[in-house]
């Protein structure tokens, strides 16, 4: 199950031609491919295509009805050697992933894909996770394009073009029988607008027939001499055709502008900033009208020569504006000029950062930049231009080679008022627990070497935990351990989630540590979903999934691949079990790997599984107990201790009513939904007793009022009669 | 008409619901014949951390009049924003920092309320940040600052803030919708929508009544008064003892530690309590106190108190027994008249907890013998679950609790009245030298609060500061490096920066 419901988004796939579909970007390319008669979709989840997954995966229905296959694969290596089936058939695929770091897993079988090449359109779907929010190292997608020759699309940010740019993809693909990776930025994934739908298409030729018609054909296998023949052809025929088909079908856009001795080159992606950066000097309108001509490459690589050429000529200058690096695009401008003897001036990241996001700021600087070495005037004349025929715009056109000054510094500076808010563990996460335990065997047996891993785990290695050295990619974990296999006091330690444990963790790290006889603590977090991407169910997910085969025990396959020494803890708040079980881990005399599976549900989704449950039957008037943690205010001392084992969201301080205590003292707020580990770590840890759970009985039944009555008189003469002592010497 | 969109940002972290309030905004848009995009950046973002929501927004009718759809950004361009919705007041503070709130355009719409990032909460002593720094900051940013307490008016309604967030942004009136374009939204949502639409009408009617500029926040924490008359004659003298004897300064944070001393043990407890402050007052008048406010007095008066109420496992049982624990509980949890509830306490005495509620010379035979150590630690060794609203869980903690009249003769009492003792003296030693160092020592008390181990870290690095103290005492700036040295003990919890820092400061003679 996964975090979010798209079936009310689900019905917009259906839709007809005429109707206008609104929604975010990335539910507009999950229509696109199905207006595009695709026969299959694979791919794994990840920010920012996660929804593409889930909303296919919401979608059986429609799906089935189309005939088109869904899956939901393994890994990414999976989903890009899906593509396999348009290598032989006429069958259009389209797979999906997070890049750059899925691009890394698949590209084994993308370079061979690519060197066969493919007769059925194949579209590889990646959300470019780079700048602002993003999660990964930022690297571009665009060297694997390059490397493996695969086209390269960047369309211009709203629906109608991205809606555009999977039909291009496929048909660019078919015509060069090459595959092509449609490149979505993150905001472009999430941007809300809208297009004019068309009908769904059946695939023309379905995967069942191409099953019972197979064909082969040797040349296309990635064995010499085939191999040796790819690499020309890709140059021979691939490539003219490609360029071809974006030349006369017009992929790349030219707008025009009245100042046509300069010109703007971008990646489609960046259209919508360079824009607003016009705007913001007052060269252009809302409306996309620009002063200065601009070349939208929507198809970033491969540069078509002859567009570039012809859009230079009579040029002074142009400014290519490129993010990431290194800069690929420039170089081949270069190339291209150079070869044509043209002197047009190509600017670049000579005006323009060499690295990081290019925001609508970054590129307004680096026009200035790129206009007042080659255009000084133009800065000028639309300063002085009267107000009437000045494109409308709210702010002022800066001063000649200044920084814009309507940004004024605030005072006081809050520079050291507000404070960092890294990612952290949810309310209730079980994955808590684990790291308060580890920080607790720490403590006793000192600190060791932690290997940590991608998922929602990774965020032990912020603050409160500050737990861990490295992460090396999904499901690797346990191999970045790999070398510390030598003799040692101390055994190293390392982390894996259930979602990186099948997706190559099995193999690359616990068969591994079996194969080489490894000696350190692998730590397995199973809390039944891949929680990171969204709560997408994975092998030993726990729920019932009428279309995927699940509750396959992660310690069936550790035990599988020749794991000796296994704990499994089905309750990681119990947070003195598990740091015993770590410590008797890192001290067993037994050797090989020492494996701890710690396995509890993620708590975002067991609540959006119960809540409801829950309600419905309090609303039934049926007896339900609710738990949840308080601190008692008096005896809580404001040390904090207990925040920093634990730093959950519901853990929070108060300032105290006690004039006698200077620090603010916990609470827990209403947020809490008792999963017990603040109690659990002031327990294990020895911190304090101001911990409490409340049992809210909700609906008590007969049997509860009558011993809450005989509890409640005598208790409360108990107190009475304190309280009276207490009040005679009050003051 | 405009032909330039309306730049909206929101600012929120995961959880909040920006993206409702994102999404709500464009519905209400879209259904008033306007053109929105909205964007995000989710990403990790969604577990707690802070994000951007942007939306903006553009008439219809100027997208047929130009014949061609907008071309709207991505992204907030910093001096470019209309509107900034900050769903917490350090939020607030970001997009003041980003640059994204400017005093020519921009309406910044922020919650009061605090959620703590995890290194204010994390701190050893207080480490939350100044609202009043962002508050100031966001009258000088912003053209007009709407700083209401949003979170309250939620939990008010039972709803969400982005509930009253959409409120107190219809009901500062700069968008060119109505109200029922505002509420039909809600409708349309069609979740929760009663709650949402009392929490809507709650911030509607906070921004449309607030300030033209918000006031600060009090930060002072309210003073105890002094009262006239006490409950009994016997405290009453007490009472008169410190309105007449001690300096005004001092008398409500006196009247704070007799009621302390009183609760923790008893009315003989609270004269030694005065005989304390006797002695420090008549040192603090001797060093001249009076030309520095008493300063040596009123910081005794807080800690002699907590010292003396120290907190021992009859203290605990005492305060979890007491009827007012119980109606706070239910309060706390939000039960209601019809519903039970039962307390489950978080117990982990060790030994050395339960030997310090024994007679002293037995609870010290058994800590020195490793013999019966070795026996009875296992008993304690795991914590105990116990339900106080049951008739055993209570009545043993009662009985704990009815130990008091016993706590002069434990050992803990004789540990805590040794280390006063020599706090005392120290004091005192020291006030004769060095008056404002003197008080720095009383100050260093601050360190020693919580139980077991923190109790225990707590008191050495609190022994490492008197060490410090002593060391420094003669220099002239021994007051104000004391003070470096006590901030450096609440950086970390071993006191690895309060190490390092002596090294230097006590080694360097100035």
């Amino acid at each position: 199950m996964a975090e979010r419901s798209f079936k009310k988004e689900v019905q917009q796939l259906r839709i007809g031609a005429g109707e206008e579909f609104r929604g975010e970007g990335i539910l507009a390319v999950t229509k696109a491919l199905l207006q595009c008669g695709v026969g299959y979709v694979a791919g794994y989840q990840g920010s920012p295509i996660s929804h593409l997954m889930d909303v296919l995966a919401d979608a059986q229905e429609i799906l089935d009805e189309l005939g088109v296959h869904f899956e939901a694969s393994a890994s990414e290596a999976t989903a890009a050697a899906t593509l396999a089936a348009s290598v032989m058939y006429p069958i259009r695929g389209a797979v999906t992933w997070k890049s750059t770091v899925g691009t890394n897993v698949a590209s084994d079988a993308l370079a061979n894909l690519a060197s066969g090449g493919v007769t059925g359109g194949a579209l590889i779907v990646v959300g470019e996770d780079y700048g602002e929010g993003s999660s990964i190292m930022q690297e571009r997608t665009h060297a694997f394009a390059m490397k493996s020759q695969i086209w390269l699309l960047d369309p211009r940010p709203n629906l109608e073009s991205m809606v555009k740019a999977v039909e291009d993809g496929f048909q660019l693909s078919e015509a060069s029988n090459t595959p092509v990776i449609l490149q979505l930025r993150i905001r472009g994934c999430h941007v809300h607008g809208r297009f004019i739908a068309k009908d769904n298409k059946r695939p023309p030729l379905s995967l069942g027939q191409a099953l019972d018609n197979p064909v082969r054909d040797t040349s296309r296998i990635v064995l010499p001499p085939a191999s040796f023949q790819h690499e020309h052809e890709k140059i021979q025929a691939r490539w003219p055709a490609a360029i071809k088909y974006i030349k006369e079908n017009k992929l790349n856009e030219l707008f025009d502008g009245e100042h046509g001795e300069l010109g703007l080159i971008l990646q489609g992606g960046l259209y919508n900033g360079v824009i607003r950066a016009l705007q913001l000097l007052g060269l252009a309108d809302t409306f996309g009208n620009s002063r200065i001509p601009l070349y939208v490459m929507n198809v970033t690589y491969p540069v078509v020569d002859d567009e570039i050429r012809s859009f230079c000529e009579h040029k002074k200058a142009v400014l290519l504006i490129e993010e990431g690096q290194p800069n690929y695009i420039e170089q081949n401008l270069n190339t291209i000029l150079r070869q044509a003897g043209m002197d047009t001036a190509l600017a670049g990241k000579d005006v323009l950062p060499l690295a990081g996001e290019y925001t609508t700021a970054v590129i307004r600087d680096g026009l200035q930049a790129f206009l007042s070495k080659h255009s000084p005037g133009l800065l000028h004349e639309v300063a002085d231009a009267p107000a009437a025929s000045k494109p409308l715009m709210k702010e002022q056109v800066v001063q000649f080679q200044r920084k814009p000054t309507v940004v004024p510094a605030p005072s006081p500076s809050l520079a050291n008022v507000v404070p960092p808010r890294p990612a952290g563990f949810c309310t209730g996460c079980p994955e808590r627990p684990i790291f308060a335990a580890l920080t607790l065997a720490q403590d006793k047996l000192g600190e060791h070497h932690i290997a940590c891993d991608i998922g929602c785990h990774l965020f032990s290695i912020l603050p409160p935990f500050n737990l861990g050295a490295t992460t090396m990619g999904y499901g690797l974990g346990a191999s970045s351990a790999a070398a510390f296999n030598v003799p040692s006091s101390k055994r190293p330690i390392s982390i894996m989630g259930d979602g990186g444990f099948w997706h190559n963790g099995l193999s690359s790290g616990i068969g591994n540590a079996v194969f080489n006889k490894y000696d350190g603590v692998i730590i397995i977090v199973d809390n039944y979903y891949s929680a990171a991407t969204g709560g997408q169910d994975v092998l030993s997910s726990r729920a019932r999934n009428a279309t995927k085969s699940t509750n396959n025990p992660i310690e069936a396959a550790v035990r599988g691949v020749g794991v000796k020494w296994l704990r499994t803890l089905d309750r990681t708040y119990d947070v003195a079990k598990v740091q015993a079980t770590i410590e008797e881990a890192l001290t067993t005399p037994e050797k090989g790997p020492k494996v701890i599976i710690a396995q509890s549900e993620c708590m975002l989704n067991k609540q959006r599984r119960t809540k409801p449950i829950f309600a419905q039957a309090v609303k039934s008037g049926k007896r339900a107990v609710k738990e949840r943690f308080g601190v008692d205010p008096d005896v809580c001392t404001g040390d904090h201790a207990c925040i920093r084992l634990s730093g959950c969201p519901s853990l929070s301080v108060k300032e105290s009513e006690d004039p006698l205590k200077e620090d603010p003292i916990a609470y827990v707020d209403n947020t809490c939904v008792g999963c017990g580990n603040c109690g659990e770590v002031a327990h294990a840890a020895v911190l304090c007793p101001s911990f409490y759970r409340a049992d809210i009985i909700h609906n008590p039944n007969r049997w509860d009022l009558l011993k809450a009555g005989m509890r409640r008189s005598v208790i409360g003469f108990l107190q009475r009669r304190r309280q009276t002592q207490l009040a005679r010497q009050a003051l | 008409m405009t032909m330039d969109p309306i730049k909206i940002a929101i600012l929120a972290m995961g959880g909040q619901g920006g993206g409702v309030l994102a999404d709500w905004i464009v519905d209400m848009a879209e259904h008033a014949g306007w053109w929105a995009q909205t964007t995000s950046v989710p990403g990790v973002a969604q577990r707690t951390g802070a994000t951007i929501y942007y939306v903006e927004l553009l008439p219809e009718d100027a997208i047929k009049a130009a014949g061609r759809p907008p071309v709207l950004a991505m992204m907030p361009t910093p001096g470019d924003v209309d509107i900034v919705l900050a769903a917490e007041l350090m939020e607030g503070g970001r997009a003041i920092q980003r640059g994204l709130v400017t005093p020519d355009r921009t309406t910044l719409i922020s919650s009061l309320h605090r959620s703590y990032a995890i290194n204010e909460k994390a701190a050893h002593g207080n480490g939350i940040a100044d609202p009043n720094k962002v508050i100031e900051a966001g009258k000088q940013a912003a053209r007009r600052f709407y700083c209401l307490d949003l979170q309250a008016l939620a939990d008010e309604a039972r709803s969400v803030i982005s509930a009253s967030m959409f409120g107190a942004l219809a009901g500062a009136s700069v968008l060119p919708f109505s109200r029922e374009d505002f509420e039909n939204t809600i409708r349309r949502a069609g979740l929760g929508v009663d709650a949402s639409l009392d929490a809507f009408s709650r911030g509607w009617r906070a921004a449309e009544t607030a300030p033209p500029s918000p006031a600060p926040v009090d930060l002072q924490r309210p003073i105890p008064e002094v009262p006239l008359t006490a409950a009994s004659p016997r405290t009453q003298r007490l009472l008169d003892e410190v309105r007449a004897q001690f300096p005004v300064q001092a008398q409500a944070m006196m009247v704070v530690g007799l009621r302390r001393t009183l609760d923790f043990q008893d009315l003989r407890y609270a004269d030694q309590y005065l005989g304390h402050m006797r002695d420090i007052h008549q040192l603090d008048r001797q060093f001249g106190g009076e030309a520095k406010a008493w300063a040596l007095t009123c910081a005794a008066a807080r800690y002699v108190a907590v010292a003396m109420a120290y907190d021992d496992v009859i203290r605990v049982a005492d305060l979890k027994t007491r009827g007012t624990r119980d109606d706070r509980v239910r309060m706390e949890v939000q039960a209601k008249a019809d519903q039970l509830v039962y307390a489950t306490e978080y117990m982990h005495p060790r030994l050395d907890e339960i030997c310090g509620i024994l007679p002293a010379r037995m609870g010290r035979y058994i800590e020195n013998s490793p013999k019966l150590h070795r026996l009875l630690n296992p008993l304690f060794r795991k914590g105990r679950f116990l339900k106080s609203g049951t008739l055993s869980g209570f009545l043993m903690l009662y009985a704990l609790s009815g130990m008091r009249r016993f706590r002069r003769v434990t050992l803990r009492h004789q540990v805590e009245s040794q280390s006063m003792a020599q706090w005392l003296k120290l004091v005192s030693d020291t006030a004769h030298h060095d008056y404002d160092l003197a008080v720095e020592v009383v100050n260093c008390r601050r360190l020693v609060k919580g139980y077991s181990d923190t109790h225990e870290r707590g008191n050495s690095k609190y022994q490492r500061l008197g060490l410090a103290a002593s060391q420094l005492l003669g220099r002239p700036d021994a007051a104000s490096q004391l003070r470096v040295l006590r901030e450096a003990a609440l950086a970390d919890t071993h006191g690895d920066k309060l190490d390092l820092l002596m090294r230097d400061i006590v080694a360097s003679p100035t």
